[in-house]
């Protein structure tokens, strides 16, 4: 009889014990597979898109890698699925995907009706106009009565619905579900302006016959803070991913790069020694390595270089910092404290 | 042993008493209330499990986003609709969309089919082995293709606004479509089309008159000269009495685009002019199959008995290449409706563009696609209704 009793306190405890060690459900999930899958944007340029070698490269995939570093240490340990603007959210949410970092615009219905969570904003964005300079337009105000080539799937053609009903013009849309062929079709006339995120018509713009002959309006008509998202339900990972991207701003804030890294380990200030997990605690907080964000550094880099790699001035893009840039410079780039 | 005979006397006094499952008829409902439970069963079982994972995921449900705004814009529509509107009235718009398309791409579809299937059997070299190869040409390239071809053709050849062909006064073509002048809006309009339904009315009068007349006195009454006649004549004299309105409403350059008119926008030119030459090529094969199912013995007979060869082919041939033709006809009417949901390859805002942008805002993706299956369901069983109605009326009663 006792011993039965003694059988049965034990398995109890044993049970409790591995509910303390069970992780949610999400990084549980992730910890078991050994990597990490991504949704990322498969063809827009400087965000997400394999190189002619097949190397996925840009913004999103970099932030997506510096994920699987905090939890596994490598950078190798990510796998992307290249996502349509629709089939985004309906991948996250049945858990083809364990994160997106694929360009998406955080707004309220998406982070409640949807069951997402976004994190930290990894690009601030917003939506503009690219028209032909041979139309002579200085100002969207101008644009009554255009045809607007809009893609679909996106914030775009509700913020561009909103943007001509509040200046009463006339405009009617064109939309073509495939970015190649909506590109194709404006640079044949068939639409006097194309309106997309402003990244997204630099990118645009950058493959056109005779990029010149093209500019991008000044009205920027909408705020689009695009952030990677995860699915309700596994806090411990949505903090992990929303460090994740916090660590690479908070290294720029701190001076510390890919490079000088190994040198900041010696660095006698708390803050940085605390951050780079000299002195212990921010990892295991999170129940992560105390090196993850020294490897998120190491491996990935901080956010200006991440930037300036993908995106930045020196490449076929050449997007300036501007909102991105840290708050310091007056950008909106602004990480919390790492204690 | 005494008692053996009693229960043979029981068996004779109830035949019938084999056990309910060895009686085929009460298996074979068995069976079926069976099968439709588990189909009952199976269907709930997707239906809760589907309810239960998403309010896991707390992801919103039900139809109520129909009533809220929809805030987009549609490129074309044959109702009045403004992003103000809600997704219903957005969604209808779309429905219309499509259903113009179908509608006018099933009736293009059925002359150039016809035309070009009794092509083929021309007696003439060329005409024939036109129409063969128009054929071999169309069927053989996939339909989404094509679409991308016409609709290339109009934005990459056509000029754009300012320098628009001008063919006629008041017809342009560009890059934005082809825009035309029409009458402006009259109240005799109304009244013409009306007196244009009575000369429908009086020609099918005429018609049946004309008939019971030819099968008394054997004198042929040309009705359908006639009816064209009544047809063209009675909304003119009712456009003169009204005063003559000549009006028209002219486009004109303004701006980036042409006001006024009428604008058939190239989305809609290149899916209808892809679906029909498409599907024309089909419809073309099942004309000339049931042409030459009729028996070449009727064809001479006919001739014989001094029949012109418009009447061969109407009086024999078609009353009998109908019936064979009719029901794959009807999959090829069904065929087209189901290809125009390929409009979002092009951008022309048919039912399926305009739910996928439904979808994208109010994520509501499973409403969403029933709405699409139910809406489609709808379009092809009423077709399918239709088309079996006629073919009923039209199927040899047979002997």
């Amino acid at each position: 009889m006792k011993l039965s009793r003694l059988t049965v306190l034990v398995m109890i405890l044993s049970l409790l014990a591995a509910g303390i060690a069970f992780a949610g459900k999400d990084l549980d999930a992730v910890q078991k597979k050994g990597f990490i899958q991504a949704g990322v944007n498969g063809g827009v340029f400087g965000f997400g898109m394999p190189d002619e070698k097949g190397v996925w490269k840009g913004l999103d995939v970099d932030t997506a890698r510096a994920i699987a570093v905090a939890i596994f240490g490598d950078a190798s340990k990510v796998k992307f699925t290249p996502l349509t603007a629709q089939q985004r959210f309906t991948a996250l949410q049945s858990g083809e995907i364990d994160v997106l970092t694929r360009n998406a615009t955080r707004t309220l219905s998406r982070d409640t009706q949807l069951g997402l969570n976004f994190v930290t904003v990894n690009y601030y964005d917003g939506q503009g106009f690219l028209v032909p300079n041979k139309l002579g337009i200085k100002s969207a105000k101008e644009l009554g009565g255009a045809t607007v080539c809009v893609l679909p799937g996106t914030t775009t053609e509700q913020n561009a619905a909103d943007f001509f009903r509040s200046n009463n013009l006339d405009w009617k849309p064109v939309v073509i579900e495939s970015t190649t062929e909506l590109a194709k079709t404006f640079f044949a006339g068939r639409c006097d302006v194309l309106t997309s995120d402003a990244s997204q018509l630099a990118g645009t713009r950058a493959v056109a016959p005779n990029p010149k002959d093209y500019s991008i309006l000044p009205e920027i008509i909408s705020k689009e803070p695009l952030a990677p998202a995860v699915r309700h339900g596994d806090d411990q990972f949505r903090d992990i991913v929303d460090f994740a991207v916090l660590a690479m701003i908070n290294a720029e804030e701190m001076g510390i790069t890919s490079k000088n890294v190994d040198e900041k380990l010696k660095s006698t200030d708390p803050m940085v020694q605390r951050f780079l997990g000299v002195v212990a605690g921010n990892g295991a907080a999170l129940g992560l390595d105390e090196k993850w964000a020294y490897n998120i550094i190491k491996q990935v880099g901080n956010y200006g270089e991440v930037f300036e790699r993908n995106v930045g001035v020196n490449t076929t893009l050449g997007i300036e910092r501007g909102l991105n840039a840290l708050w310091t410079n007056g950008g909106l780039m602004y990480s919390p404290p790492f204690k | 042993m005494e008692k053996k005979p009693s229960i043979a006397a029981d068996t004779e006094l109830r035949p019938s008493a084999a056990p309910f499952f060895r009686d085929p008829a009460k298996r074979a409902i068995i069976f079926q209330v069976v099968a439709l439970l588990l189909v009952a069963l199976v269907s709930y079982y997707l239906y809760a499990n589907t309810q239960a994972n998403l309010e896991r995921q707390s992801i919103a449900t039900g139809f109520g986003f129909l009533d809220k705004e929809a805030s987009f814009e549609i490129g074309e529509s044959v109702i009045e609709y403004s992003a103000a509107d809600s997704y219903a009235k957005a969604l209808l718009a779309g429905a219309l969309n499509t259903i113009k398309v179908s509608f006018v791409g099933v009736v293009l579809t059925l002359f150039l089919g016809t035309f070009v299937g009794i092509a083929r059997l021309s007696s003439n070299w060329l005409v024939a082995k036109l129409a063969a190869g128009y054929i071999e040409v169309m069927q053989n390239i996939p339909v989404l293709l094509q679409l991308f071809f016409w609709y290339a053709i109009f934005y990459e050849s056509f000029p754009s606004p300012r320098q628009a062909l001008n063919p006629v006064g008041g017809v342009f073509l560009c890059n934005r479509g082809l825009i035309f002048g029409v009458p402006e809006a009259h109240a005799a309009h109304g009244m013409m089309l009306w007196a244009f339904v009575a000369a429908l009315a009086i020609g099918w009068g005429l018609h049946r008159w004309g008939a019971s007349r030819q099968a008394r006195t054997g004198q042929i009454f040309p009705a359908a000269w006639v009816t064209l006649g009544f047809c063209i004549m009675l909304p003119l004299l009712v456009w003169v009495f009204a005063g003559a309105p000549t009006a028209m409403d002219i486009p004109e350059l303004r701006g980036f685009n042409f006001v006024g008119g009428v604008t058939v926008s190239p989305e809609f030119s290149a899916l209808l002019l892809g679906l029909v030459f498409y599907t024309a090529a089909f419809v073309a094969e099942i004309v000339r199959a049931g042409i030459q199912s009729v028996g070449r013995g009727q064809v001479e007979a006919a001739m014989a008995v001094g029949l012109r060869p418009g009447q061969v082919l109407h009086l024999v041939i078609l009353p009998q290449a109908l019936r064979v033709i009719i029901p794959p006809l009807t999959s090829q009417m069904l065929n087209l409706t189901k290809n125009s949901s390929l409009a979002i390859a092009i951008g022309y805002a048919d039912f399926v563009a305009v739910t996928n942008t439904t979808i994208n805002q109010t994520g509501q993706a499973i409403e969403g696609v029933a709405l699409i299956m139910i809406v489609y369901l709808f379009f092809s069983l009423s077709t399918s209704l239709f088309m079996n109605v006629y073919n009923k009326k039209t199927a040899m009663v047979e002997r």
